[in-house]
């Protein structure tokens, strides 16, 4: 079991929150934007919380809100906010202030993917995955 | 020299004026279209329109052959990640970053961004020279070359008072440079004699600073 860490829970981010909850982890979120706790209480028979969950309402750059949502403690780091530039700063910085082990990191532009890449982060790029998808249903026309 | 800035608010357009009118090579990037539509009547080229945290942008406007790379957008990600690129994609030498938020500065240490300005940080270094009960005053910072500047006001029940400058002791790495007494500065000599009032002006290597201002600060908040 680990404790994962997520910053941003829109549509990925509570979908991969909720989904680790159920498999047993300590899953803890920090979204600045209180509509996204609703979010994560959709679709499930109990509130976040009852279900064993942590919200934090504040920014990922925030080092206040980072520390109470537990990235000293994290395992998992994972950065998912609608910011590219959100997501690459506040992973780099788990990675190498906090220490977390695993920090994953969703980058929406490809260009910059490959570079960070190269410097060690893991980054998830969904626009790479839409254009491959395209293309691959394209490959018949 | 050629210089990038990314970001064309106030500071962008008036460091891109300046630079110019030394002779310099400048080019800006602004991301807000009608922002860029305004800047462009007057720098004309020396504006282009797109988002600096994009690769390809900031290759349009030249990255890899700049001599200095300045973002001074009001994002501190942003600034964060131009300063990060330019300096380790596109090995440009020098960069300048902006903090808006000085909460955020520890975070361009940490990923080696410097210098980080921070306005704020530079009021507060006003505040602290005019108001003289901060004590220590950070005169000039020069992080590469290892060096600081900084004053020391003499408080009233200094024990360095009544001492000539050659018999303070001072930790290897300092020297006393000058002394302002009346509002007339003058460089000491070994047996200048430090009055009650002076401020001090000294060159240290970097962690000094505690040392000194003991050395400096008044007895009396020991002996009340």
């Amino acid at each position: 079991m680990s404790f994962i860490l997520i910053v941003g829970a829109g549509r990925v981010g509570s979908t991969v929150a909720r989904t680790m909850l159920a498999n047993g982890h300590d899953v803890s979120v920090l979204d600045e934007d209180p509509l996204s706790h609703e979010r994560l209480d959709s679709g499930m028979d109990t509130t976040w919380e009852d279900a064993g969950g942590r919200f934090t309402l504040g920014h990922g750059l925030e080092i206040d809100a980072l520390r109470e949502a537990g990235i000293e403690e994290a395992d998992v780091f994972i950065a998912a906010t609608d910011g590219d530039n959100t997501n690459l700063t506040i992973a780099q910085i788990a990675g190498k202030h906090y220490e977390v082990p695993r920090v994953i990191c969703r980058v929406m532009d490809p260009a910059r993917v490959e570079w960070y890449a190269e410097q060690g982060l893991h980054t998830i790029c969904p626009t790479s995955y839409a254009i491959e998808m395209f293309e691959r249903a394209l490959e018949e026309v | 020299m050629y210089v990038v800035i990314a970001g064309a608010g106030k500071v962008g357009w008036n460091l891109a004026r300046e630079l110019m009118s030394k002779r310099h090579e400048v080019t800006v990037i602004e991301s807000d279209r009608s922002r860029y539509l305004t800047v462009e009547q007057e720098l004309e080229h020396a504006i282009q329109y797109g988002d600096a945290t994009e690769l390809w942008v900031l290759e349009r406007a030249g990255i890899s052959r700049a001599d200095l790379t300045i973002a001074v957008t009001g994002d501190d990600e942003d600034n964060l990640l131009i300063c990060q690129l330019a300096k380790e994609k596109y090995l440009c030498e020098r960069i300048i970053a902006r903090v808006n938020n000085p909460r955020n500065r520890q975070y361009f240490e940490l990923l080696g961004i410097q210098p980080a300005v921070s306005a704020t940080d530079l009021i507060l270094r006003l505040i602290e020279h005019e108001v003289p009960s901060y004590g220590t005053v950070h005169l000039l910072d020069l992080r590469d070359e290892q060096l600081e500047i900084i004053e020391v006001e003499v408080p009233e029940g200094s024990p360095v008072i009544g001492r000539r400058v050659s018999d303070i002791t001072l930790p290897d790495g300092a020297l006393i440079i000058s002394i302002l007494r009346d509002g007339k500065g003058f460089v000491p000599k070994a047996d200048t004699v430090i009055s009650d009032g002076d401020e001090v002006l000294l060159v240290l290597d970097p962690g000094l600073e505690d040392s000194i201002t003991e050395q400096f600060a008044s007895d009396r908040r020991d002996a009340a």
